[in-house]
């Protein structure tokens, strides 16, 4: 029922599909992270701030596999699906991400504030040696979690052709037709990069939960 | 009732003593270690049927945790707990004694009750829940008749009106009342109170007092207590016992043990403890 | 406007298979989160491994996965072919259910120690302690990642599409086919998407309250609840992403 021969002959172009959906995750992650720190100080702002939180609700409360489809049928030829889904990956997380800046910016002392103002210091050094170091501490575990579950979203880009794990795999099979081993094979990947991110995970958690 | 047999520090023979005696409750060489550290250090006393006995000492001298191998709450390390005869912390296997088992602890311990420090009420019930609950599912008391004693015990400790009540709606004095009267409606033989004024702000402790008084004085309940209230042990207690690391220091009646201490650290004791209070 | 307004019963068909696959996924994820989560609090290591098996897995796995091998691998290795939107039901209340099984065991070991001993000390047995006080008590911390939770499997239902289910994000695309309008045609679908997430949103946030205050908590005013249309949060806990 299993032939091992066939699963031995297909681990070469799956394991490649999974270098790729590696790249796309930290790729995306990296908008995300950056991006979402960005929002996070903009919601501060009186007006603007307000429809950057809306657009993030928007953003956080919608589908991520239509929100990939919708712009890269939006989007120009020339560009590549992975480019796409990388960019909207990196987005929609980055409405994630932006909350849990939020939380942990909310989460300094008003103190610090207070004592930043006292010493007159300007408004960039304020965010940059005193808060936003404070606040990103804080959150590091949370922030982590967000790549696992990036990576685990990635299997949606086959909506539109990009050849991760998942598109390799349907590739593979409707060549074959033989579905069982490939899809098997992608879940034990999947496991084999989620559960050993998952502890290294918790022992980052219990690091900064000392803090 | 004054105790008939109180006799303590006697070494009984071997493991099936307990089941001789006549008394209540048979603490037969109890050690009790945390890891290393030493907890109760070799213990023997017992407690006879009807008997109140008050455990006073400094903090970290192994009353609480009396109390809690009593309740069940703690594994004993060594030695054998027995209550009315039977063995408690263990159970019979052939001739020899094994660690009981969940099964059988459920059937000794429905004998026992107790009232924490920090009250413990179940904040996601009404006080009358918080009463009737375990004698209907535990006891199988028809609800009718768990309703009516619910208010016949809140009537007893002052609070008939709060029956309706959320726990977080008392103050700490009522709610350590409510908790007293829980733990009386299991009708237990043995009733163990745990420093049950300790958290109370001042004002609400003679509140509580009071009732424990009420019920030493209408009722045969064997108690067993932890507290620094003196004057409330020298009034309802008909033994003192003064711990200290893990031993027994000094017993003895509540008007000799106040009046008439022996030994250097039962003096020291009561008088760091009355400096405190006064 | 028009467009959409006549198509609208095609676009409420899609949404109410949406609708159907969240409740269906989010009951099976609720049975296997109370189930898995409550065993992993037992003190016997058998039925925690288990647990943590089940927890690893199928949260290491992502839905869509899981989705295609139901679809397609499963008939191939069994001869039997499950209905998609059994598969689809299948894959997402195991994903869910395994994050949910994480947020049962942490809300039940988060329940003071001090309760469970008042439950000893009344005599109850292991089952009326968890159906009587433990339980009662978690569900309130539970609740709200629950409702994390219950969004993004609301979100991850989109994928249906791609083993077949005409659920609301195939029926914007059937449109766009059909009319070449792309931008109306989602806009649609993403209006309908974020209406149920909100109405989501709000039902949660009554059972929220609802279970505050019978632990007699009761929140500030204003401040338990949101109006149902304003943004509100969702997904910011940790078990966010699925």
């Amino acid at each position: 029922m299993w032939d091992f021969q066939w699963t031995l002959q297909i681990l070469p172009d799956l394991l490649g599909a999974l270098g790729t959906t590696v790249q796309i995750t930290l790729l995306g992650y990296l908008i995300a992270l950056v991006l979402g720190l960005l929002i996070a100080i903009a919601r501060r702002a009186p007006f603007f701030g307000t429809v950057l939180h809306v657009a993030t609700e928007f953003i956080r409360t919608t589908p991520l596999v239509i929100q990939v489809v919708f712009v890269f049928l939006l989007t120009p030829a020339h560009i590549s699906p992975m480019t796409v889904g990388i960019l909207v990956i990196g987005v929609h997380y980055a409405a994630y991400t932006a909350e849990v800046y939020r939380s942990g910016i909310e989460g300094v002392a008003k103190g610090q504030w207070e004592a930043a103002r006292a010493l007159s210091l300007p408004a960039r050094r304020t965010w940059g040696a005193i808060v936003l170091p404070q606040a990103i501490r804080k959150v590091i575990p949370a922030l982590g979690n967000y790549l696992i579950a990036t990576f685990k979203d990635t299997p949606l880009l086959i909506a539109i052709g990009v050849s991760e794990l998942l598109t390799e795999a349907q590739r593979i099979g409707s060549a074959s037709f033989r579905v069982v081993e490939v899809y098997t094979v992608v879940g034990f990947l999947f496991l084999l990069v989620s559960i050993p991110s998952a502890i290294l995970l918790r022992r980052l958690e219990r690091r900064y939960a000392a803090v | 009732m004054p105790p008939s047999d109180t006799t303590v520090n006697e070494e009984p023979q071997g493991v099936g003593d307990g089941s001789q005696d006549q008394s209540l409750i048979v603490f037969d060489d109890v050690v009790k270690r945390f890891g290393d550290l030493t907890v109760l250090d070799d213990l023997n006393f017992s407690v006879a049927p009807g008997e109140r006995v008050t455990l006073i000492g400094p903090s970290g001298s192994g009353k609480t945790t009396i109390l809690r191998l009593l309740m069940t709450l703690e594994k004993i390390t060594e030695g054998v707990i027995w209550v009315g005869g039977e063995p408690f912390s263990h159970m019979r296997r052939g001739q020899g004694l094994v660690h009981a088992s969940e099964g059988y602890l459920r059937a000794r311990r429905k004998r026992i009750g107790m009232v924490f420090q920090q009250f413990n009420l179940f904040p996601n019930m009404t006080v009358r829940q918080n009463i009737i609950e375990a004698p209907v599912h535990v006891l199988g008391t028809p609800k009718d008749e768990a309703n009516t004693r619910a208010e016949e015990l809140l009537d007893l400790v002052g609070l008939g009106e709060k029956i309706d009540a959320h726990p977080t709606q008392l103050s700490g004095g009522q709610q350590q009342r409510v908790a007293i009267a829980r733990a009386l409606a299991m009708q237990p033989e043995i009733l163990l109170l745990d420093e049950v004024t300790s958290a109370l702000d001042p004002e609400l402790v003679a509140g509580v007092l009071d009732v424990l008084r009420e019920v030493a004085e209408t009722t045969d309940i064997t108690m067993l207590c932890v507290t620094h209230e003196m004057s409330f042990a020298r009034d309802v207690s008909h033994r003192v016992l003064m711990f200290d690391q893990g031993r027994i220091a000094e017993e003895g009646p509540p008007e000799q043990i106040f009046g008439d201490p022996r030994e250097d650290r039962t003096k020291s004791f009561l008088r760091s403890v009355l400096d405190n209070d006064f | 406007m028009d467009f959409l307004i006549q198509r609208l019963p095609l676009y409420l068909d899609g949404a109410w298979v949406t609708i159907q696959l969240t409740i269906g996924g989010c009951a099976l994820a609720f049975v296997l989160a109370m189930f898995f989560g409550i065993m992993g609090t037992i003190r016997h290591w058998l039925p925690r491994a288990i647990s943590t098996v089940y927890v690893e897995v199928f949260r290491g796995i992502a839905a869509l996965v899981l989705m295609f091998w139901m679809a397609f691998a499963l008939p191939q290795l069994s001869g039997f072919r499950l209905d998609d939107m059994f598969a689809a039901i299948l894959a997402l209340g195991l994903n869910v259910g395994a994050y949910g099984a994480e947020v049962v065991r942490s809300s039940i070991n988060a329940v003071p120690k001090a309760q469970v001993e008042a439950t000893v000390a009344l005599n109850l047995s292991w089952f009326q302690r968890m159906r009587l006080v433990v339980l009662p008590q978690a569900w309130a911390q539970m609740l709200p990642t629950f409702g994390n939770l219950v969004i993004e499997l609301m979100k991850a239902t989109a994928v249906v599409y791609l083993i077949g289910v005409a659920d609301l994000t195939a029926i914007a695309q059937n449109m766009r086919e059909s009319t070449g309008e792309t931008v109306i045609a989602f806009i649609g679908a993403f209006v309908l998407y974020y209406l149920i997430a909100q109405v989501l949103i709000f039902g949660m946030r009554l059972l929220e309250r609802r279970a505050n205050r019978k632990l007699g908590r009761t929140p500030p005013r204003g401040g338990g609840m949101r109006l149902p249309f304003k943004p509100a949060s969702a997904g910011t806990t940790q078990a966010g992403g699925i």
